[in-house]
């Protein structure tokens, strides 16, 4: 019982981070019906910029974080800029193949010497690790920085989304470009606004990611990107609250199927679920199976 | 003249919707554009609110060719268009959807001002302002595009079709509120498939036909034409 508890804390650690990007993911998709494969490597930049953040300038550890999302979310709308606004008219399968293109550029192009390179890095911990015991239970103040982090962030996102006006703009640009542009929203605008969104949270995924698991390589961000992009399917693409059940029970799944069945077996149970909800809800968990226009 | 069209053309692909049409409105007139399904109605307040490029034409609106603006400043010239078939945000709450409505607006008292305003015409969304506009029926939903055009507090309000599907009685109840509206200094474009309806509260018509006007003048004298009744009145 004591062993289930703490692979359930575990899971919610990694279901946190999974979360973090899947909000990109289905931002994304909800504005534009765009499967944006670069995120997972916006998510491997913001690692990377909170280890020199912390490594090199000696930040302190929310300013690092700070640094990340912010520098995440200036390459997040730079990336849409260059290489996704100049097909927004085009057939959504050249904008899919561009997006795995740009995946591909930011792994290969970040490995080369002059900037991240190549290899693996240790991440640094900005404070010691403590761990505490509650029963035979352990919890370290990582664990519980990266939850407090994940939901902090997540809260945010909802406040900006149900209560600013640019948050109820995104909702009416997702349901009707057209009517929205009615309304004086300007559409450019919002999607900017939503990738930049986005990418800082992958970008504090990132950070957190490194602390919680502290390795980095340039295509760290293949994996947890697929597997949050997954968590985002699970959920309802396009649904926000979809993304962040999805990416629970992804964390859920994996970490448990080390624990209980084996560890090579994690990745393959993990999108099995996935398999198995989309047979039954092909929309997802949350989704509505048709959205009707009239 | 305040809104002036000059030979407008628009293709949808191969298909000409619109064939070098000219109308204009006088500022605090009601102008009404009738004609039948498929006629071009549709793509002409499109095209003025921007969501359509034409092929050809100029759009003067308060001495400014318009044509090249993008939708979303067209909105802010207080042009309102509220689209055929309402296009609520059926996921926002009616207050949600009235606040877009005056999405270009930071000023709260203006807001305030809109909001009051649109719930005294329509008493009715005030009652339902928390409800997801998705369960609102026809024609409070109807009234919601209205109200929503109307929160901006518009120079032009541009109506698509509003007694579509509406039971006789929510028809007449829109159309005066339509009065009301202009009386209370807004001018309006109508379009409709109601010619009776529309030429009775006009006060000048074009008649469209495939895409080219084919009639044009006073209301009240195309509601006694023998070619618009026999053609749209059902006499």
């Amino acid at each position: 019982m004591a062993y289930l508890l703490q692979q359930i804390i575990n899971g919610l650690q990694l279901g946190s981070v999974y979360a973090l990007i899947a909000l990109g993911y289905t931002l994304v998709y909800g504005i534009i019906r765009l499967i944006n494969f670069a995120h997972g490597d916006v998510f491997m930049i913001g690692a990377y910029l909170g280890f020199y953040a912390i490594l090199r300038f000696n930040l302190p550890f929310p300013v690092a974080l700070i640094f990340a999302m912010l520098g995440c979310a200036v390459i997040g709308i730079v990336i849409e800029k260059l290489a996704y606004r100049p097909l927004r008219n085009a057939p959504r399968i050249a904008c899919l193949i561009t997006a795995l293109g740009v995946s591909l550029f930011l792994e290969n192009f970040t490995s080369l010497k002059f900037l991240f390179g190549p290899n693996y890095l240790a991440y640094p911990r900005p404070f010691a690790v403590v761990n505490y015991n509650i029963g035979s239970l352990t919890i370290s103040n990582i664990q519980i920085l990266v939850f407090v982090i994940a939901i902090l962030l997540m809260i945010l996102l909802q406040i900006f989304v149900t209560k600013t006006k640019t948050g109820m703009a995104m909702r009416a640009v997702a349901y009707d470009k057209s009517t929205a542009q009615l309304m004086g929203i300007n559409i450019d605008y919002i999607i900017t606004i939503t990738f930049g969104v986005g990418s800082a949270l992958a970008g504090a995924g990132g950070v957190l990611f490194g602390i919680a698991y502290p390795q980095i390589h340039p295509f760290m961000g293949i994996m947890p990107g697929l597997k949050a992009f997954v968590a985002a399917v699970l959920g309802g693409i396009g649904i926000i609250p979809g993304a962040m059940l999805g990416a629970g029970i992804m964390g859920m799944v994996e970490v448990l199927t080390s624990a209980y069945i084996s560890s090579t077996m994690r990745d393959a149970i993990a999108f099995l679920v996935l398999l198995i909800v989309l047979l039954i809800k092909p929309a997802g968990l949350l989704g509505k199976s048709s959205i009707e226009k009239v | 003249m305040w809104l002036k069209i000059e030979n407008l053309s628009v293709s949808y692909g191969m298909i000409k919707a619109l064939n070098n049409i000219s109308f204009e409105l006088k500022q605090g007139e009601i102008v009404t554009l009738i004609g039948a399904n498929g006629a071009g109605k549709t793509t002409v307040l499109n095209t003025i609110s921007g969501l359509i490029k034409p092929n050809q034409g100029t759009i003067i609106f308060n001495q400014k060719n318009i044509l090249n603006f993008a939708a979303h400043k067209i909105a802010g010239l207080g042009i309102a268009h509220v689209p055929e078939g309402r296009k609520p945000f059926p996921n926002l709450s009616v207050y949600e959807n009235l606040r877009l409505g005056a999405y270009l607006s930071n000023d709260k008292d203006f807001i305030t001002q809109g909001l009051s305003k649109v719930f005294k015409s329509f008493p009715r969304l005030h009652e339902r302002i928390k409800q997801p506009a998705g369960t609102l029926s026809g024609g409070e939903l109807q009234m919601l595009a209205m109200a929503r055009g109307l929160v901006s507090q518009p120079n032009l309000l541009m109506l698509d079709e509003p007694s579509m599907g509406l039971s006789p009685i929510l028809v007449n109840e829109i159309f005066n509120i339509i009065k009301d509206i202009n009386s209370s200094g807004t001018s309006i474009l109508l379009v409709e498939q109601n010619a009776n309806m529309a030429l009775n509260i006009a006060s000048r018509a074009y008649v469209l036909e495939t895409g080219k006007i084919t009639l044009e003048g006073n209301a009240c004298d195309l509601l006694n034409d023998p070619r618009v009744k026999s053609a749209y009145l059902g006499e």
